[in-house]
């Protein structure tokens, strides 16, 4: 088992590492560049909780290997505050519709949310629904996740107009 | 839940992915969208000596109408599929079961090869290519064969691809478009998302007089592969479909299933299921290609 060098790119920063072809690209994130924020769930793609973004698509970083992410763009929920570190308009509005309880599905939800309004700015609450589908939350906080969604994307389109 | 040491190799053409698998024997796997080979390796229910890679080949990407029918290399990610046929107003099975593959951000990996190949008895994919009779084209070191969808699938997650061929393509043939083709999709699972633990697929083709002249169906989850109900279809060809006609067609269905009983659901529920899902697709084809039922 020959470990493989791997040039990635994350949140807009490049890493030279390596690893295993075993590990994956969730391991990757939080053990090797300590990104610590993505959220390890059940490790076999049921749960949501370990989503990223590569090449503008949301993907379960649990499903795919490290190895693999050679070359690629990888977003991070590091990556969507602003810079200086406080929360961005998507996490703002999941604080202030109550978005979050436990906190453990937080990251693969906002990572699901933030892939759905780059393509679509004004999502309807089918697409919202749609687009955390595979996002479980164990609090069942769905409700007040879809306000949260709806509201950052109010947010979104007030500040960009 | 970490996979078992493996060796990997990302292949930069189709013959060099070739070349490894066969050297490997049948210790090498596939990896294309990795959403059901990873978790398998996590769990360590496959532990592939060698993993070959193939998402850096880019003749396995794409999606085209060509004068065959439908053609989808194998790495297409099942998501860009849908997006095609959504654009292309393809009002096709296909077009109707690929939002119940997964989930969106599943799909957004996920390929059409990939679950094809892998043939989950209650996937939607293999359901979908067995009813429209999909050639499914697979290459070795030595040839290049072309083997119809239900020869394809011999049991569960068991194909009659050899350990050292791939997948490269899938083409579902195109129906007589100068008659009304409909089709219709129903499935019975847990979750949306999940694996069905019932499927069903139709698609008919009706002529001006409302006569069916082609119709193809089959049930996903009730069996160790996707069935086709041929009995059924002959029953349903060169008829004007009623709703009583239905009911003889679909009146020996059960003897052309075998489901099983496990923690989802038991056999005589699936055979159940089964029988109410047939009569629904068959009604959504029907009324979908201009009849009125």
């Amino acid at each position: 088992m020959e470990s493989h060098n791997i040039n990635v790119s994350v949140n807009g920063v490049d890493y030279k590492t390596s690893a295993d072809p075993r590990m994956t690209l969730l391991d990757l994130l939080r053990q090797t560049l300590k990104f610590t924020g993505t959220h390890v769930g059940c490790e076999h793609g049921v749960c949501g909780a370990c989503t990223v973004i590569i090449g503008g698509e949301a993907v379960r970083s649990c499903l795919v290997l490290a190895v693999q992410a050679e070359g690629l763009e990888v977003q991070t929920v590091e990556g969507l505050g602003h810079e200086d570190g406080s929360p961005g308009i998507l996490q703002d509005a999941f604080r202030d519709a109550h978005g979050l309880q436990c906190g453990y599905c937080t990251p693969g939800m906002l990572m699901a949310a933030h892939a759905l309004l780059q393509v679509t700015p004004n999502p309807t609450d089918e697409d919202i629904r749609e687009a955390i589908g595979g996002n479980i939350c164990r609090c069942t906080g769905y409700t007040q996740i879809i306000d949260s969604i709806r509201l950052a994307a109010e947010r979104l389109q007030e500040a960009s107009s | 839940m970490k996979p078992a040491p493996f060796n990997y190799i990302c292949a930069r053409s189709l013959d060099e992915a070739i070349t490894h698998l066969s050297q490997a024997g049948d210790e090498g796997l596939i990896l294309a969208g990795g959403q059901t080979l990873v978790p398998m390796l996590a769990m360590r229910l496959a532990r592939p000596s060698v993993v070959i890679d193939i998402n850096r080949i880019d003749s396995l990407f794409g999606i085209a109408q060509t004068d065959e029918g439908l053609q989808i290399n194998t790495c297409t990610r099942q998501n860009h599929a849908l997006k095609f046929l959504i654009e292309s107003d393809e009002a096709s099975l296909l077009a109707k079961a690929l939002p119940y593959v997964g989930h969106h951000q599943t799909r957004n990996r996920g390929t059409v090869g990939g679950s094809l190949a892998h043939g989950d008895p209650a996937s939607e994919l293999p359901l979908i290519a067995v009813a429209l009779d999909a050639e499914m084209t697979l290459r070795s070191p030595t040839q290049t064969r072309k083997v119809v969808a239900s020869e394809f699938y011999t049991g569960p997650m068991t194909t009659s691809r050899q350990f050292d061929e791939c997948l490269t393509k899938v083409v579902f043939p195109a129906w007589d478009p100068s008659e009304k083709v409909g089709c219709g999709f129903q499935e019975v699972s847990q979750r949306h998302g999940d694996y069905a633990i019932v499927a069903a697929a139709a698609q008919v083709l009706l002529n001006s007089s409302g006569v069916c002249k082609r119709v193809a169906i089959s049930v996903g989850g009730a069996s160790g592969v996707p069935v086709r109900l041929r009995a059924a279809e002959e029953i349903l060809t060169s008829n004007v479909v009623t709703t009583e006609l239905i009911g003889d067609a679909l009146g020996d269905m059960a003897s052309a299933l075998d489901p099983a009983t496990d923690q989802q659901a038991s056999a005589a529920y699936r055979r159940r299921v089964s029988r109410v899902l047939v009569e629904r697709v068959i009604l959504e084809a029907i009324n979908a290609a201009g009849g009125n039922l």
